[in-house]
């Protein structure tokens, strides 16, 4: 059957979680339709990372070394993915749809006069048709896609596999490709990078997340859930509502179209749980919903359920935790 | 300076869960019982994008959006934000189109229009949420795309342009003629239409482009990928509920389970 290109992208000297996702999800989707694992890596210094690509389910790490390739961008990366998929075998392109992926998937579809599907959580392969699985209307519902045209690039929703399951896999090959890039190609040019600094712990990272809504009232409620997530040496996330109102900076969102977590212990505070964030939600282990009103439809989602107010139970919280925990 | 905002008519994407039904025959929700509305990412899109045109001499808007008669809900709204024109693209066989054929609709509609300084579209419409028209229409018109904009300023021939990066934002810098995805932000909060504004919306012209209007071209016009089967997807936990509803109470019990679990 058909090869599969996996892009696989690294981050200092290992691939990204994305990037890994990637593979493990294309070496599933092998096993399934047939077909090699062909992954894909740009910059420099990438043995590392090809191997760990090889070790994650990969048959063949084709390597493109150029110093250029080393920080992202997006019309190198475009043309320089289009490039390599031409030259190899392959009909699919796997591409995590991470901050990255938005960018390159459209465009190397439009490119390739592939197909497209995005969001992709999973496959199915009925009756030698292969079905696309990701989630539609704001995660309310799952749509199953076929595609019509001979090529298709996939974007992998972000932590919508399991990646601690793969068996390692040996014998892989490393194969350098040649691409010539050239400075011209760059006309996106990057003025200021603003790192925030705001928690310790990356919310994708985090193992304890603790979370806010518009429940809490107001931006001081937040600070008493940084005290209960630095207790618990977690970090604090938010629903949309609480950072559309300012309360706390967009990048602490989680859902849909903020962070997608996995953290073994959520704990959502005056969030009702709409469907868009419990998408960012759907791995996490345990829920636990605070919440005044137990028709919320976050205690749909949770595993423990306090109905009552937030501003009384979240001191109290903290304090009985203090004593048990220091 | 011409800028061009795409915008979409989608189902209220705040339906309360209930009322959200699917139907088995179409594979599409059931409209009764919901409101359709313009897409929120879009109108972060169309409020940049009028901020914009007032605060550049000479620049006018034109809205654009793919969509039945129904749609033209969308145009009105974007007429009453004080946009300069609004322009429909249809035709009866568009029902099933992805983003693939969408995005070059739309950038032949573009085309048709004389082209575009600053082409806006919102990130993803909450329906579908592909999050294509925008990177798709950037190579149907051959000129650079960046994705997830909350903000941004003209800077000579160059678009600043501040997006969402991984673990912060950046600030990059493009030349234009170029296409911005847009997301939401304190800077693009939509600003409600004054009531003078909104009723001489009302009189004002909706240009309609149908498939002979634009040069299309045919293969591309097919959808990518087809929608065979949409369920609602049921996530339901069984959820414990603390007895009791006294607040410090209940979180000394919620501790002693948080322990019990381990985690900590
Ligand atoms: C395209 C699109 C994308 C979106 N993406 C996201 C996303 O990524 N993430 C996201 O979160 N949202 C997203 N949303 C928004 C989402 O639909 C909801 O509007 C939002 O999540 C609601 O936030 P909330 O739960 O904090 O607020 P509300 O819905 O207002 O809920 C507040 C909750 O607090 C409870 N409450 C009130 N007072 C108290 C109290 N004193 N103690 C305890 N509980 C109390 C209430 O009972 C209620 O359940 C998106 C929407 C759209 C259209």
């Amino acid at each position: 059957m058909s090869n599969i290109l996996v892009f696989t992208h690294q981050q200092g000297e290992s691939l990204t979680p994305g990037g890994r996702e990637a593979v493990v999800f294309s070496s599933r989707l092998a096993s399934s339709t047939g077909g090699e694992v062909r992954a894909v890596l740009l910059g420099s210094k990438s043995e590392q990372s090809a191997k760990e690509a090889i070790a994650c389910g990969a048959n063949i790490a084709y390597t493109v070394d150029k110093l250029l390739l080393a920080e992202y961008d997006v019309e190198l990366y475009v043309n320089c993915l289009c490039h390599v998929f031409e030259q190899t075998d392959a009909d699919t392109m796997i591409v995590s749809f991470d901050r990255m992926g938005k960018d390159l998937v459209g465009r190397l579809a439009a490119r390739l006069n592939a197909s497209a599907i995005t969001e992709v959580v999973d496959f199915k392969t009925d009756c030698e048709k292969l079905t696309w699985i990701r989630p539609i209307y704001g995660d309310k519902a799952f749509g199953e896609y076929q595609t019509t045209r001979s090529k298709v690039v996939v974007g992998l929703r972000q932590k919508s596999q399991n990646v601690t399951k793969f068996t390692e896999h040996h014998g892989g090959e490393i194969i350098p490709l040649e691409y010539a890039a050239t400075e011209e190609e760059m006309v996106i040019k990057l003025v200021v990078k603003i790192q925030a600094a705001l928690s310790d712990v990356r919310l994708e990272d985090a193992r304890i997340i603790v979370s806010g809504g518009r429940g809490l009232g107001g931006p001081e409620g937040f600070s008493e859930l940084q005290t209960l997530a630095s207790l618990l040496g977690g970090t604090v996330g938010a629903s949309r509502a609480a950072c559309d109102a300012g309360w706390v900076p967009a990048n602490l969102q989680v859902g849909q179209t903020g962070a997608v977590v996995a953290p073994d212990l959520y704990i959502a505070v005056g969030i009702s749980g709409a469907s868009q964030h419990l998408a960012g939600i759907t791995n996490a282990k345990t829920v636990v919903a605070i919440n005044t009103d137990p028709e919320s439809p976050i205690f749909k989602r949770a595993n423990i359920g306090v109905v009552a107010d937030c501003r009384t139970v979240i001191p109290a919280l903290t304090e009985k935790l203090r004593k048990v925990l220091l | 300076m011409h800028i061009v905002v795409c915008l979409k008519y989608v189902l209220d994407p705040e339906i309360t869960p209930r009322y959200f039904q699917i139907n088995p025959e179409t594979n599409r929700p059931d409209h009764s019982d919901s409101d359709m509305v313009l897409d929120s990412f879009a109108e972060n899109a169309l409020e940049l994008a009028i901020q914009l045109r007032d605060k550049t001499p000479g620049a006018s808007v034109t809205a654009l959006c793919l969509g039945d008669e129904d749609s033209e809900e969308v145009l009105r709204r974007a007429l009453a934000f004080t946009a300069n024109a609004a322009v429909r693209v249809w035709e009866e066989d568009w029902e099933e189109l992805d983003g693939l054929p969408v995005g070059h609709i739309l950038a032949q509609a573009i085309k048709t229009l004389g082209g575009a300084k600053l082409v806006l579209t919102g990130y993803q419409a909450s329906d579908i949420e592909e999050g294509l028209v925008g990177p798709v229409m950037a190579e149907e018109l051959g000129v650079p795309c960046v994705t997830r904009v909350s903000d941004l300023e003209l800077v000579g021939d160059q678009i600043k342009a501040s997006s969402e990066a991984e673990g912060g934002y950046t600030v990059v810098s493009v030349p234009s003629p170029a296409v911005l995805t847009i997301i939401s932000a304190e800077t693009n909060v939509p600003r409600l239409p004054k009531v003078k504004d909104i009723r001489l919306a009302r009189s004002k012209k909706i240009t309609l482009f149908e498939r002979d209007d634009l040069h299309l071209d045919s293969e591309r016009c097919q959808p990518g990928a087809k929608l065979v089967k949409a369920y609602i997807s049921n996530r339901e936990v069984n959820c414990e509920v603390l007895p009791g509803n006294d607040g410090a109470e209940l979180a000394g019990e919620l501790a002693d389970r948080l322990v019990a679990l381990k985690i900590l």
